[in-house]
């Protein structure tokens, strides 16, 4: 039981707005001292698996290039180009943008995108580009740049499960080994399709919703 | 053979450019310039420091995260001569250099690691897109470093939290965490209920990758827990034929967690950051309302396959 005090530690933590990095490495502490485990043993595990997961973090190298192109107007260049399409409005290219980023995930290509490859530079500020043209003027950027990353998240996690060699399905696979069950990834992958059908048909009610929004906004201004 | 090395060398290049900035640059910022050089030292030197000189390392991360002296962006100097839709360019050819490099370089397995072939491409793609920047805008040698790192800036120590997160799964799973919240699973379930039991599976789902921000850390847990003996074995009497869709739906459940909270920092603090969102929890709060339904999605397209 005593062990569960590490996920009071992370809970707490979060409700008392102290830095999460101190509040993990507390949680860990705790967490391995309730199971009996000395504090080296703790800091070994941790560093070891800090070590091991680089990976996540490597994405970060794309931002030298993002901020170059910045400086020269990418993102001015992105709303210029929405701004000259008729009938383009931001509910309707996020639309185009979760099946994008769906299908693509489904094909393992999961790296083509992201917040800082895509979003920041590309999507969000086409999307906010439109949703002026929508709404006459009147801000509503924050909800829409938020919408965009969302769609981003959303395409992702529900497109990637289709892939055979991602690594949730991979872990599916390791942990019902361990019960005896052999599975292909493939056993596991159809049964992510009604899921991804679900998301896009939930998510994209939601983005075409945000264009009517937009439409009153425009109506409620003038 | 050519695979992550490469990737964490580049990286750690990138980082080391970003402190040696932090340092020279005025104003001096030297929270932020120990961060990023820490950072450097574990992509260059991480597989030499040893177990517990890589706690050590995240020790003095964490140290320097929590002395609240980073500091955010600041606007950079005035804006050159903007350029045309030739922009797109290089900012495409990422995206493209991954996807192309992911199919070609499984053709070359000896000399780059399958298994990696991904990120290799997208570094790949990175390093001539920086090329091509260079050479077109002539925006000086020291330009890519300077505005990565004023992005980079803006994100802050968040950039490692998920780092963090799956070190703490680690330390979570030795010391026998899923077991214990398995046990006290059984106890919440009422007998018999298939419906209470898929609802438990999903709903715990969700909630422990919430806490843990990562839906890998809490499927053990819950497939140890809830999945295999009651679904597969108990109640449920799906059978082992059901193993697929319990597992498969039960991640999706988790995935449903990681879309609403600040835990699974890479997904939605940093964006909200690196998109200048003024609220912290804006992408949060902006899928909440396709995380729910989606969730209740899932436990009952489970409970129709199981029933």
């Amino acid at each position: 039981m005593l062990v569960l005090a590490g996920i009071a530690v992370i809970a707490m933590g979060f409700l008392l707005r102290f830095n999460p990095m101190l509040v993990v490495v507390v949680s860990a502490l705790v967490t391995g001292l309730a199971a009996g485990l000395d504090p080296v043993r703790i800091l070994a595990t941790f560093g070891k698996a800090f070590n091991d997961s680089r990976y996540v973090s490597a994405i970060y190298i794309v931002l030298p290039v993002i901020g170059v192109l910045e400086r020269y107007g990418l993102q001015a260049r992105a709303r210029a180009l929405i701004g000259r399409m008729r009938g383009v409005t931001a509910g309707r290219l996020l639309v185009g943008y979760l099946l994008f980023r769906q299908l693509f995930a489904a094909l393992g290509l999961t790296s083509v995108a992201g917040h800082p490859q895509t979003v920041r530079p590309l999507v969000a500020p086409m999307a906010e580009a439109a949703a002026e043209v929508q709404a006459g003027g009147v801000g509503e950027a924050e909800h829409v740049k938020a919408m965009a990353a969302a769609t981003d998240n959303v395409g992702l996690f529900f497109g990637e499960d289709i892939f055979l060699a991602i690594g949730s399905i991979l872990l599916m696979k390791g942990v019902l080994q361990g019960y005896g069950i052999e599975l292909e990834p493939f056993q596991l992958s159809v049964w992510a399709i009604p899921t991804a059908v679900a998301a896009f048909l939930i998510h994209g009610a939601r983005l075409l919703l945000l264009d009517r929004q937009l439409a009153r906004r425009r109506q409620s201004a003038a | 053979m050519i695979g992550l090395n490469f990737v964490y060398a580049v990286a750690g290049a990138a980082f080391a450019g970003f402190a040696l900035l932090a340092v020279v640059e005025r104003p001096r910022r030297l929270a932020n310039a120990s961060f990023y050089a820490l950072i450097a030292t574990s992509f260059w030197f991480g597989d030499r420091l040893g177990d517990v000189g890589n706690g050590l390392l995240v020790l003095a991360l964490v140290a320097v995260a929590a002395s609240g002296r980073m500091t955010r962006g600041h606007a950079s100097g005035d804006l050159p001569r903007p350029r045309g839709n030739g922009l797109f360019v290089p900012a495409l050819m990422i995206p493209a250099a991954a996807l192309a490099g992911t199919i070609a370089f499984k053709q070359l397995p000896t000399l780059i690691d399958p298994k990696q072939a991904t990120l290799v491409a997208l570094t790949v793609g990175v390093l001539a897109a920086i090329a091509t920047c260079l050479a077109w805008l002539r925006p000086g040698l020291t330009a890519p470093l300077r505005e990565g790192r004023r992005l980079m800036d803006d994100v802050g120590w968040a950039a490692v939290l998920p780092q963090m997160l799956a070190s703490l799964g680690a330390v979570f799973a030795l010391s026998g965490v899923g077991e214990v919240v398995g046990r006290l699973a059984a106890y919440a379930i009422p007998s018999g209920s298939l419906f209470g039991a898929v609802a438990a599976y999903g709903l715990g789902m969700a909630l422990f990758t919430m806490v843990m921000g990562n839906a890998f850390a809490a499927f053990p847990v819950m497939a140890a827990a809830i999945g295999v003996p009651i679904l597969l074995h108990g109640t449920g009497g799906g059978g082992v034929g059901n193993a697929a869709p319990i597992a498969a739906i039960g991640m999706l459940a988790g995935f449903c967690g990681t879309l609403m909270t600040p835990m699974a920092a890479n997904f939605n603090l940093v964006p909200a950051a690196l998109l200048e969102l003024r609220d912290r929890s804006g992408v949060i709060r902006a899928q909440v309302p396709t995380a729910l339904p989606l969730l209740a999605f899932n436990i009952l397209l489970l409970y129709a396959v199981l029933r």
